[in-house]
């Protein structure tokens, strides 16, 4: 955020975006917690901090079939094979940033 | 107002160390596993037990991580081999700027095998890379079953499950088969081994998956990755 405030000087940031997948091991309000934390009192003030949840994705590698894994279940809802891969779910990303000019 | 995409990722400062760190491994042709588990889990008596049977031909490291003391490496380092105490200060995890500053001591091509005792804690570990070529979970009788659907990321990350304190399954209410169950839901394919480090039940087993995934790792042809 500094190095992002140096670059554009004058420029206000506003909002955080952050992209939180369900493996990540992360808890948004802890994280929302900590944020405010950080912020208050501090040149950065208002800032707001946007949580993006993303759910965990499976592909399965013998129909191609992509779907989204609830309760653990990892089997392909269309041929039901068992060894789906993981492609989504662990992310931990600064993903955008607004800005007032 | 504006936005400004930046799509950086937070841990992504540890992720190339760990990148440099396990590439320093496969060039030495080293095996580095990682474990992780609950505090009280039984990560140190199976290591001690796994050093106490360990071939003395097999070069081994150990770096063992806690909030405090020296205690892990002072029950580790009568048995002959290099330890290191990784003292986190607080920190909950072991992260791969902490394993690499450890590391520059020893010299890698003299090591067959680097095993990494990560702190106490099914959270934060499993976030962070060391450089390892396997993350492995310790489950013991005295947690609860459900473990592997309540702290899914690890188990979901590890390769292997070892479910230790078997010995006290006829006294403990913990079932052993909807434990599995559990951490085969939430990981398919991973491995899992029973032991006990108190009777040695199943530590063959687990001596024979490590001595196996170290010839496998010493075998890798040593090329420069692309």
């Amino acid at each position: 955020m500094q190095s992002a405030a140096r670059r554009n000087p004058g420029a206000r940031i506003t909002k955080v975006g952050v992209r939180v997948g369900e493996l990540a091991g992360i808890d948004v309000d802890a994280l929302q917690f900590g944020f405010e934390c950080l912020v208050k009192d501090t040149e950065w003030e208002p800032l707001v901090l946007e949580v993006e949840s993303v759910p965990r994705r499976q592909r399965c590698p013998k129909c191609g079939n992509e779907f989204r894994m609830t309760d653990y279940d990892p089997q392909c809802p269309k041929c039901g094979e068992f060894a789906t891969h993981c492609i989504s779910g662990e992310e931990l990303d600064i993903a955008f940033m607004e800005v007032d000019e | 107002m504006s936005r400004v995409e930046v799509e950086k990722k937070v841990l992504n400062e540890n992720q190339i160390l760990a990148e440099q760190l396990r590439e320093r491994y496969r060039q030495g042709g080293i095996l580095c596993v990682n474990l992780i588990s609950a505090p009280g889990s039984g990560k140190t008596l199976l290591l001690e037990k796994t050093l106490e049977r360990m071939d003395k031909g097999m070069r081994v490291a150990v770096l063992t991580g806690d909030l405090q003391t020296e205690n892990d490496a002072q029950r580790l380092a009568k048995f002959g081999f290099p330890v290191k105490q990784i003292v986190t200060g607080g920190t909950c995890h072991l992260d791969a700027r902490m394993v690499e500053k450890h590391l520059a001591d020893w010299n890698l091509e003299d090591l067959d095998l680097l095993i990494v005792e990560n702190v106490g804690n099914l959270v934060c570990p499993s976030s962070y890379d060391l450089g390892e070529d396997a993350k492995i979970v310790l489950l013991s009788t005295t947690e609860g079953e459900d473990k592997p659907l309540k702290y899914p990321s690890i188990f979901f990350k590890s390769e292997l499950m070892i479910l230790t304190k078997i010995d006290l399954l006829p006294y403990v209410p913990f079932k052993a088969e909807a434990a599995k169950e559990n951490a085969r839901r939430v990981h398919p394919q991973m491995e899992i081994l029973d032991v006990s480090s108190t009777t040695g039940e199943g530590l063959d087993a687990w001596m024979t998956w490590l001595t196996a995934r170290q010839r496998k790792a010493k075998e890798k042809p040593k090329l420069v990755s692309a």
